[in-house]
């Protein structure tokens, strides 16, 4: 029985984390808003680390609605380019050293994006996770939530409609 | 007393830290009517192989602009927070031009303000993204 050996733990850690580090890491508007993504197998979660530069009621004080647009955005497009990629990360058609070399797909773009603000952003850090509703092969459609202390109590969700990059090439 | 109420939002939407840390300036407000411009900055670029604005950023310029129309018109008495808002991308802005966003309030009620918005590049006649969202009016208590 010829059945191929799985690979070792590290060197598929070593790939995805290549794959995601070489979508999120060289955007500057992701460093700039200071986004980062923790990663479970195909599971990502996005983190806010909250900073003054974020507010946008300096009384209350609340975290800027354009900022958990942003955050909630930069969640979609990177959770739907993560998961677009991913068949070809699991079977190392994406190798590491082209992506190590800023090598990348193009990202999708934004058509339409919704964000409903359901309790005002506290000055904390923020979490968001999305979930690709539909992803075909021009459009995809994207849920994402984001929330602070209690994953029960969302400060804001979004929907958006992306156009796929075309696969050619 | 409405220049006032244009001076005190003005002075709020300026001292806003996000806002600041974008280098948006207003450059018109009142009457339910508001100009943000949001000058180029290579910090803000979502694609870095054509050096074109992140949509997130446009976001929070059309977020600001919406919110300073809401302050700004004459039956709103306090201030504001953002209930939804739609944004559809029409397309990528031109690197390196300044971005231009207005909004206006076309209603409004005892509790809801109903807002348009669209922003711009140099080309004003191909907007690059408009935008409609409802804002609270808050009430002084």
């Amino acid at each position: 029985m010829s059945r191929r050996q799985p690979e070792p733990v590290q060197v598929v850690k070593q790939r995805r984390d290549a794959a995601l580090h070489a979508l999120a890491g060289g955007v500057p508007y992701i460093q700039f808003l200071g986004i980062q993504f923790d990663r479970r197998g195909d599971e990502l979660t996005a983190l806010l680390p909250f900073r003054d530069e974020l507010i946008g009621n300096p009384f209350l004080p609340a975290i800027h609605g354009g900022v958990t647009a942003a955050f909630l955005e930069v969640t979609a497009v990177i959770s739907l380019s993560y998961q677009w990629l991913w068949e070809d990360v699991e079977s190392g058609e994406l190798r590491v050293e082209e992506l190590e070399a800023g090598n990348l797909p193009r990202l999708p773009k934004t058509i339409d994006f919704t964000v409903d603000y359901l309790r005002s952003g506290l000055p904390r850090d923020a979490y968001a996770r999305a979930r690709v509703t539909r992803s075909g092969r021009r459009y995809a459609s994207v849920q994402a939530e984001a929330w602070q202390d209690n994953r029960d109590r969302p400060m804001a969700q979004a929907t958006a409609h992306f156009l796929m990059p075309r696969n050619d090439g | 007393m409405t220049a006032e109420k244009d001076r005190i939002a003005r002075q709020f939407i300026e001292t806003i830290p996000h806002s600041k840390a974008l280098n948006m300036r207003i450059t018109e407000i009142g009457d339910g009517f508001a100009r943000i411009e949001m000058p180029y900055d290579e910090r803000l670029v979502g694609d870095p192989q054509t050096g074109v604005i992140h949509g997130g950023a446009v976001s929070a310029l059309m977020d600001t602009t919406g919110g300073a129309a809401v302050m700004s018109h004459p039956e709103a008495p306090a201030g504001t927070a953002t209930i939804d808002l739609r944004i559809d991308y029409m397309r990528a802005a031109q690197p390196g031009q300044t971005i231009v966003a207005e909004a206006s309030v076309y209603h409004i009620t005892r509790n809801v303000a109903f807002v348009r918005a669209t922003a711009m590049d140099d080309d004003r006649d191909r907007p690059v993204a408009s935008a409609t969202g409802a804002f609270t009016v808050e009430r002084k208590s």
